[in-house]
């Protein structure tokens, strides 16, 4: 059954090595959902690159089991089966109304937690954090009120408990 | 030697002493002019060759590579010199080959312009490569190229690729040694978890129709592996089948090897392979070409994988017991075990399977009709094998019925004899690969078994036989068609042969005599032997034109989408129809 499935690489931070785990993926005709990548370790210059991915639990663990085989990468796995990863995501969404629709946006907003970082007579930006499903929720909501741009992190995850990746 | 101060070119020639490379296949341009400036200074003990197509240089160092057990060593230049390259180094890298490529950039300041012969090689050999770098400091260059040659020559075997801009070449910085170099993280296993080789052992102790899968996992293992394989086999008295790539490993003439297996394996092999309650894959990587149809392989087995490639664990197959590491650290584990814990098979039930083995092998399905007017192409590699058997010679081949008649008829005892482009399939293999093979083996019998398609596409390496003095004999088997292709279009496209007769094909003796080859031509089967002989005894290159029958197909043959027991033994069978789904797979 094909569901969506959150990856953690952890990566030596060299050129290319996006490059390499990407074109790998996009190689074999998987599509990435979304991408985060950052460097984690700045002592050992490891990165940790966090995608979401479509498929089944099968040919995950084959896209895994190539990653693994690639130089820079140390280690791979599948956060959404193996570890039940909590998972994370930024948004700025900014909301162009005035009026009621525009009172209507910020109490929403309270609601579900977003910052007001910049505001104008006719717009807001809201920074909203929390899991996928609640960003999208928050999108759907201020579509009709004047919704006019997004830009998101995309997932980034971890394991719950005390085991380090 | 720890650290000293030489130029990028120097230092691309030190890595090579500091590895022991003495040989170097390339073709020269602007942006390597540095790296051949040095070679002609004749500091270092380097022999290098000069291929006549960069393609050539990669399947020559494939070839000396795969028959000495060493790391083949290119060297091209940017842009075209380096895109040439591609098929020998994607080619090397489906069969598990190490090779280091070096190529030369244009100037670090100009890449990103689109200038002259400027491509993005990283980029290009990216999924064709083990891995691969681009130089962009030269205090990096000689951890790079010693980790390169780490890379490619440990776990599973590869192709790798530096890419040095020309400035980088000219400009002076530090060189260090590889004693003190180690890769940051790369660390293969070689050692598999020993409890898991006892519950393998288990298994096979308690097996009542085994069978041992081995690939070129072995070759590459080196020398230990291959010893180990045969003591292991021979302690077990269990049958064995190889791979295309693994063939040699275990003597081809010994009677407990069931011969090949796959697409064009024995009926034996394929058999056992199917009706086996256990199957000890040793190196070997469940292709498409062995498995056939997936969830009709071997249905009624548990099985063993030794590997040292994790990812090869449960790719296309699901394994009982998975061994990761070096097969010749498993197998010393293994057999370390089962002598210490004298461990016995089950002798009965492994008799009364060898007795169903034996009535298979009765259907003797290599056999062929032999005849008096024409050469039978099997029959021309018959007799290149009785004529040669003894003389240790390497055997590369090129692609097509006349490397799978060579497969099946041509014994190989010895591991590293036979050479030839398993994964990737690659017409023109066979020339450069015979040259590599004979620079790595001066004084052997080195030949190509050819077909008359395939070797018009690295034809021009018989300039480079010639230059080097390399003997090299291209024995073609010549039957006009693209016979592979021709036999598919036969039994899967109503024989409408689209484009797969050659028309206009050179006259092969001319074409010899004029590289400064010679030339020799056989038509009639009471002339093959006296033809061969001559070939052998003559101290240059030759090419043998074996013209023989143009509708010989080769059996025996899995069709695409079977199983291992719907094998069509012969031309009475083809009738059977091929699924839509068949036809779909190549
Ligand atoms: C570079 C390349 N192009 C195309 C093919 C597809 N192909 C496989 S076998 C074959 C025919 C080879 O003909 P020949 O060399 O005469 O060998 P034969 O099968 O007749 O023995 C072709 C075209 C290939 N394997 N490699
Ligand atoms: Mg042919």
């Amino acid at each position: 059954m094909e569901s969506k499935h959150t990856v953690s690489v952890l990566v030596d931070n060299e050129p290319g090595v996006l490059a390499r785990v990407i074109g790998l993926i996009s190689g074999r005709g998987y599509n990435i959902d979304s991408l985060s990548v950052a460097e984690v370790d700045a002592e050992s210059h490891i990165s940790r690159i966090t995608f979401v991915t479509l498929g089944n639990e099968e040919t995950i663990n084959k896209m895994i089991a190539q990653l693994q085989k690639l130089i820079p990468v140390k280690k791979a796995i599948n956060i959404t089966l193996d570890k039940k990863g909590i998972e994370r995501e930024m948004a700025l969404v900014k909301v162009v109304a005035t009026g009621d629709k525009r009172v209507e946006s910020l109490r929403l907003s309270d609601a579900f937690r977003a910052k007001v970082i910049d505001t104008t007579h006719d717009s807001f930006v809201f920074e909203l954090n929390g899991s996928p499903v609640k960003i999208d929720a928050f999108i759907d909501l201020m579509t009709p009120l004047g919704l006019s741009e997004i830009s998101r992190t995309g997932v980034v995850a971890i394991a719950r408990g005390s085991e380090k990746l | 030697m720890v650290s000293i101060q030489l130029t990028g070119a120097e230092m691309v020639l030190q890595a090579f002493e500091d590895h022991k490379v003495d040989t170097l296949f390339g073709y020269p341009g602007g942006a390597v002019l540095p790296i051949y400036d040095e070679l002609a200074k004749g500091k270092n003990s380097i022999h290098h060759y000069l291929v006549r197509h960069e393609q050539g240089a990669a399947h020559a160092a494939e070839g000396y590579a795969r028959s000495s057990g060493k790391v083949g060593v290119l060297l091209v230049t940017s842009g075209p010199g380096v895109t040439n390259a591609v098929t020998g180094l994607a080619d090397a890298m489906m069969d598990s080959i190490p090779l280091v490529c070096i190529s030369g950039q244009v100037p670090s300041h100009l890449i990103g312009t689109d200038a002259f012969q400027e491509c993005d090689a990283v980029g290009i050999t990216r999924p064709c490569t083990k891995h691969n770098w681009l130089v962009k400091d030269i205090n990096d260059l000689s951890r790079i190229l010693h980790e390169a040659f780490y890379v490619a020559a440990s776990g599973r075997p590869g192709p790798v690729l530096v890419d040095i801009p020309k400035d980088i070449q000219f400009q002076t910085g530090t060189y260090i040694g590889p004693e003190t170099i180690k890769h940051k993280s790369y660390r293969p296993k070689l050692k598999a978890n020993i409890d898991k080789i006892d519950e393998a052992l288990k298994l096979i102790i308690s097996a009542k129709k085994p069978i041992f899968y081995t690939g070129g996992g072995v070759i590459n293992s080196g020398n230990a592996a291959v010893q180990l394989l045969r003591e292991f086999v021979r302690l077990t008295g269990f049958p064995i089948t190889s791979t295309l790539q693994g063939l040699g490993a275990f003597p081809g003439d010994d009677n407990q090897f069931l011969g090949m297996l796959g697409m064009h394996g024995t009926y034996e092999a394929n058999m056992a392979m199917h009706d086996c309650d256990l199957l000890i894959n040793i190196g070997a990587r469940f292709d498409d070409r062995i498995t056939g149809k997936v969830d009709e392989f071997s249905p009624h087995s548990k099985k063993i994988h030794i590997d040292i490639d994790p990812s090869s664990i449960n790719k296309t197959i699901k394994v009982d017991v998975p061994l990761v590491g070096d097969v010749a650290h498993v197998l010393e584990d293994a057999i370390k075990l089962w002598k210490s814990n004298v461990y016995k098979v089950d002798k009965i039930s492994v008799k009364s399977w060898w007795g169903i083995i034996d009535n298979w092998r009765k259907t003797d399905s290599l056999s062929f009709a032999v005849d008096k007017k024409v050469i039978k192409p099997q029959y021309a590699i018959q007799r290149l094998y009785e004529l040669t058997k003894d003389k240790d010679c390497y055997i590369t081949t090129e692609v097509g019925q006349h490397q799978m008649w060579a497969a099946q008829h041509y014994k190989f005892n010895k591991p590293n004899r036979w050479i030839t482009s398993g994964g990737l399939g690659t017409m023109g293999f066979g020339l450069p690969a015979a040259i590599g093979a004979q620079v790595a083996h001066p004084d052997k019998l080195v030949i190509d078994i050819a077909g008359e398609a395939s070797i018009l596409m690295c034809i021009q390496e018989m300039s480079t036989a010639i230059q080097h003095q390399l003997p090299v004999k291209v024995f073609i088997i010549n039957n006009q068609y693209m016979g592979m292709v021709r036999q598919w279009q036969e039994l899967l496209h109503d024989k409408r042969y689209s484009h797969s007769y050659t028309d206009a094909l050179p006259d092969f003796v001319k074409l010899a005599e004029a590289y400064g080859a010679k030339g020799i031509r056989v038509q009639s089967p009471a002339d093959l032997d006296k033809g061969i002989q001559e070939m052998i005894d003559y101290k240059g290159p030759v090419i043998f034109d074996c013209v023989v029958d143009q509708n010989e197909n080769v059996y025996p043959m899995i069709p695409s989408g079977k199983a291992h027991n719907q094998m069509l033994l012969g031309k009475d069978n083809e009738d059977k129809e091929i699924s839509l789904e068949g036809k779909t797979l190549v």
